[in-house]
Parts: structure tokens; sequence; C-alpha cells
């Protein structure tokens, strides 16, 4: 974050001495830009808020490590597709179940569909990019997240 | 967007509000949860957008249309997929900043399998995330993931971006 920072007011300072006309320009647009996406935006936080609160981090810890490892990896993408969670978060938490003896498929799943699919987001894709373009990207992710736990089953001979 | 669905948003807004603020005065525990979450979800996104959408700013003014349009437009080569992963690298916070630059991008001339390379890399090999996973779950995880997941993603996006072409579709305004 604090890079994310340090980067914008390097290039806005740059961009000033450069040329002081286009990067009040630049920030004009920047504020058009945000006004106009707000709305989608507080979509997505009133949707984040509510998921958040009916699925907390236990019930994601204890649905993954169930026995049935098939059912498991289909848990797993479920809830990662349904929550979104900060990669300091998620994988600190996939240590933790690790030790506890959910296998390495199980957090694929979880941790690809949580980074790949989005169905909180979708409010914010949708303004973006169409219903349509949304689910086609989401199903294809999800897919995509189900082949990388296959693999990685395979890898960690966890699969056979 | 239609009025009729302006109004349906408009009210269920209203609604969580008014639900929100109710459990705080009445201390009904669930709702109070979900005021928290709305809180520091929204603290979060205060904290990233500005920067991102300033950024956004200043790569419209200052990047040239032409030169999208060659490096990650329809005449361009197999390398643009090649830099929609390398833009994608150093992206912090995921698909949410990922979405507005992509349709930037788009703006300027990048096709839609290029951007949907730039989102699907956003997703799976940010170089912050990727090397909190390697500490955290091993290299050889982060390494299997990577090689088997970028691959797919390049592949299904040439493949979701010609469907796309080929049936006219338009990205609307955002």
């Amino acid at each position: 974050m604090y890079l994310l920072y340090i980067g914008t007011a390097l290039a806005l300072i740059i961009s000033f001495i450069a040329n002081k006309e286009r990067t009040i320009k630049a920030v004009k647009m920047a504020y058009k830009k945000l006004a106009k996406i707000a709305p989608a935006f507080l979509g997505l936080i009133i949707v984040v808020s509510i998921v958040l609160y009916l699925v907390p981090e236990q019930v994601i810890s204890s649905s993954l490590g169930n026995d049935n490892k098939l059912l498991s990896v289909f848990l797993a993408s479920f809830m990662g597709s349904i929550t979104l969670m900060p990669g300091p978060i998620a994988y600190p938490l996939g240590a933790v179940l690790l030790k506890e003896g959910v296998s390495y498929m199980v957090l694929a799943a979880f941790t690809t569909t949580l980074m790949m699919v989005g169905i909180l987001t979708f409010p914010v894709e949708k303004a973006y990019f169409g219903t349509k373009v949304t689910i086609l990207r989401n199903i294809i992710s999800f897919c995509i997240a189900l082949i990388v736990a296959a693999a990685i089953g395979l890898f960690f001979g966890e699969l056979i | 967007m239609k009025p009729k669905k302006k109004l349906i948003k408009a009210s269920g807004v209203i609604l969580y509000i008014a639900f929100v603020s109710l459990s705080f005065i009445f201390g009904y525990n669930p709702g109070k949860l979900i005021g928290h979450n709305f809180a520091s979800f929204s603290l979060e996104m205060i904290k990233l957008l500005p920067p991102v959408f300033i950024l956004i700013g200043l790569f419209e003014v200052w990047v040239k249309r032409e030169f999208i349009e060659k490096h990650l437009g329809k005449k361009s080569n197999l390398l643009s997929y090649l830099w929609a992963i390398l833009l994608a690298g150093p992206i912090a916070g995921g698909l949410i900043p990922a979405f507005p630059i992509a349709y930037s991008l788009f703006q300027k001339g990048a096709k839609m399998s290029v951007i949907f390379t730039f989102i699907g890399a956003a997703a799976v090999c940010r170089i912050p995330m990727t090397l909190f996973e390697a500490s955290f779950l091993g290299i050889k995880f982060t390494l299997v993931r990577l090689l088997i997941s970028l691959p797919l993603v390049v592949i299904s996006s040439i493949w979701l971006g010609n469907y796309l072409e080929k049936k006219d579709y338009r990205i609307m305004e955002g």
C-alpha cells in the first residue's frame, strides 16, 4: 500500500514538472472516473459487509477440513468464490490449515478461486465489462482453479 | 440505467442503511457486525481507490493511443500477452483495481484477449501476493500453481476475446 502511495506521488510530481495543464487534467479525469463508478463500489461494499458476516473465517476453516477430498475441493472453491480476503490474511490462514491436516489440493482450490473468481466483485466488474463477460470470465476462472487444484494434488501426491 | 432498476437499487441502499442504523440504536448484534464490516471495508477502498484512479488519469493523458494499439491492440503479436502479464505484476489489491485499469487499456485500443489476460494475471501472479504465498505455503506450491494457471489464463483469454469479437460484443461505457 505504501509503495502505491509513493509511486503515485512520484508519478504526479514528475508529470507536474513535465506539464502542469496535463497533470491537472489527469487529476480531474481521475475524479470523474471515480465518481462515475462510485455507485458500483457502494454496491460492492454493502454486499461484502453482509457476506463477511454470514461466512466468517471459522466457517471457512471448518468446511475445508472435511475427510472427503472431492467434497472439500468443491466446498473450498465455493468458499473462495464467495468471499474476499486479502493475501496477508489468506496465506497465514492457509499455513495454519495445512498444519491441521488440510491438503494442499484443497488450499489451492480455495486460494485460486479467492484470487480469480469474484462473486462479490460482480457489481464492479459488471459496471465495466457487462453482465455476459463477467459471467463468462468467472466461469472460466472457476474451471482454471479446479484444474490448478487437481495439478497441485498430483504434484503433492494427494490425488493418487 | 433504467429508472426502475435505479429505484430498486436506491431502495435497497436505503433499507440497508435503515437496518444498520436501527441495529446500532437497539443493539442488534448481527446488524452491528455488518455495520463494522461496512466501515472497515469502506476505509480500505478509500485508501486504495484514489491513488489507483490518479494513476489511471495520468495514464490517460500521457500514453498515446497509437502506442497501446501497436503493442496491445488487434495487430499486436504474441508478445502483447507477455506485456499484459508484466503490467499486472506490480498491482496491489487484486481484481478490484485491475478492472478500472483494464477498462482504460481497452479504451486506449488494447484488444479484449489482452485485457482478459491482464485481469487474469492480476489475479494469479501479482508479485507481492506471490511472495507472500511462497513464504507461507512453500515455493513448490507457488511454482506449480503459476506454471499451470498462467498458460490457462492466456489460452482462455484468447479464446474468450476471439469469441466475443466474433459475436461483435461491445463493452459498455463504464
